[in-house]
């Protein structure tokens, strides 16, 4: 791992399972950033976290210098604009291409995990089944997202590189890994959306991801208790 | 056709928008910060224009920013793009701090806004008994609290200037009387809430609002249909 100056000062508070750790840690293996990850018992919630998240006790949280960030797409661009000299900003210079990066990010999580979560939120199999093709719809707008944003290289969101998107949406492939393992559902898929299929390929082909993401084994074990514990019935598929 | 910097100030901006949004208005306060002559379209979402869905396809909604024939979508998207487009612009200056970690709070207290203010101001609003009437009222009574800690002795929540977390609360401000009138029950009061119940004067005469407000009687009209279905 590159050392950066203010390496020392990173601490990150998070839970191993979540995506939103894994969109963090991504950005700062990507800015080669130093920082010390400290796991957070969800059960217990450890006074480090309280003193520091007062106000949402949500996690993951960063903190610089002592100093906490929370929000997993506020903590990655706080990531990009501290740390200007650390490698390539996540954002495109330029200020529309900025915004249809921001729109996307935002819809990652507004769109694509609202309806993602819905898939168990209920007992009702209708519901369940519906909420699965919500995140099929928006996992194909993604696609079209991602043919607008990468360029000719067909590449990242971010074009010519791993960009602010890749990480947003990044922090989701080992959730959508286990997914299709445990239930089947292919967020994205190598015939519905191929270059989405490609592109998760190649974001856990990235060493900064492999540091990030979880072990898969041990994830889909996680899942498997959760959907025995919620006696979750796949919802058939049309 | 790519632009690194600023953009010319003679260049048409468009807004789609409709008059009883409050994400529209956070736009039009935005724009008015930085001086950016622009033309209002009205929307019917009854019936909407072929713009606006060739525009927005993906989510077909208001406010839609229209720069150089190339659409923003999403108000808080549309406040950074107008932030970054015109820099320089506006003796209002930036809208969202400069300072990285600044910026991260500053945006941190729009997702309060937006996630744990909002719903129980909207539940206090909507309920159907005097009993969860009171409990919500009291549930954003306490999110209310917090946001007057944040403000504490401060002109604006941004420090003598409107920014971005006035932009984003600004709605409230005209809102809130609303909603206490229609209820019949109040959550702003000057002895529980002093500063918060300043700052809504404050913003609503504040340069980037005071000319650009919905018409409120209309407003009112609107809100007691909602409460009724």
């Amino acid at each position: 791992m590159a050392t950066a100056g203010s390496g020392d000062e990173l601490k990150v508070l998070g839970a191993w399972a979540s995506p939103f750790l894994v969109r963090v840690l991504f950005a700062l293996q990507l800015k080669g950033l130093r920082y010390e990850y400290v796991e957070v018992d969800l059960k217990e919630k450890n006074e480090l976290l309280l003193a520091s998240n007062p106000v949402h006790k949500k996690i993951p949280v960063l903190l610089h210098a002592g100093k906490p960030v929370c929000e997993s797409q506020l903590i990655v661009q706080y990531i990009d604009e501290a740390f200007p000299a650390s490698g390539p900003s996540f954002l495109p210079a330029d200020t529309h291409a900025r915004a249809v990066a921001r729109f996307w990010g935002a819809y990652v999580d507004d769109k694509l995990l609202s309806s993602w979560k819905g898939i168990f939120a209920t007992k009702d199999e209708e519901e369940n089944a519906e909420a699965v093709r919500q995140t099929l719809a928006a996992a194909d707008a993604l696609e079209g997202a991602f043919r607008e944003c990468s360029g000719e290289k067909l590449e990242w969101f971010g074009g010519d590189g791993v960009g602010y998107v890749d990480i947003v949406l990044g922090g989701l492939v080992p959730s959508m890994n286990v997914l299709e393992l445990a239930v089947g559902i292919k967020v994205v898929d190598p015939d519905r959306t191929p270059l989405l299929a490609a592109w998760k390929d190649r974001f856990c082909a990235l060493d900064a991801a492999k540091a990030a993401m979880p072990p898969l084994d041990r994830l889909l074990e996680n899942a498997k208790k959760y959907l025995a514990e919620i006696s979750f019935k796949t919802p058939a598929s049309k | 056709m790519d632009h690194g910097g600023e953009y010319a100030p003679d260049e048409k901006v468009e807004l789609l928008g409709t008059w009883s949004s409050p994400y529209v208005f956070k736009v039009i306060w935005a724009l008015t910060m930085k001086g950016v002559e622009y033309e209002y379209v009205e929307e019917d979402l009854r019936n909407k224009s072929g713009a606006l869905l060739s525009l927005n396809p993906l989510h077909k909604k208001v406010p839609v920013l229209v720069y150089r024939g190339k659409p923003v979508a999403e108000s808080d998207v549309i406040v950074e793009f107008i932030d970054e487009a015109w820099k320089d612009r506006g003796g209002g200056g930036r809208i969202l701090p400069e300072d990285p970690y600044e910026r991260a709070m500053a945006r941190s207290w729009v997702i309060f806004a937006r996630d744990v203010l909002s719903p129980p101001i909207w539940k206090w609003f909507t309920a159907p008994g005097e009993e969860e009437q009171e409990g919500a009222r009291e549930a954003a009574v306490a999110q209310l609290l917090v946001l007057e800690e944040e403000l504490g002795r401060k002109e604006f929540f941004a420090g003598d200037c409107v920014g971005l977390v006035d932009l984003s609360l600004g709605a409230l401000a005209y809102v809130i009387p609303i909603y206490e009138e229609i209820t019949g029950t109040r959550i702003v009061t000057e002895e529980r809430l002093p500063c918060l119940s300043a700052w809504m004067g404050r913003f609503l005469s504040s340069p980037p609002a005071k000319d650009h407000l919905p018409p409120l009687e209309k407003l009112k009209l609107s809100f007691l249909g909602e409460r009724t279905l």
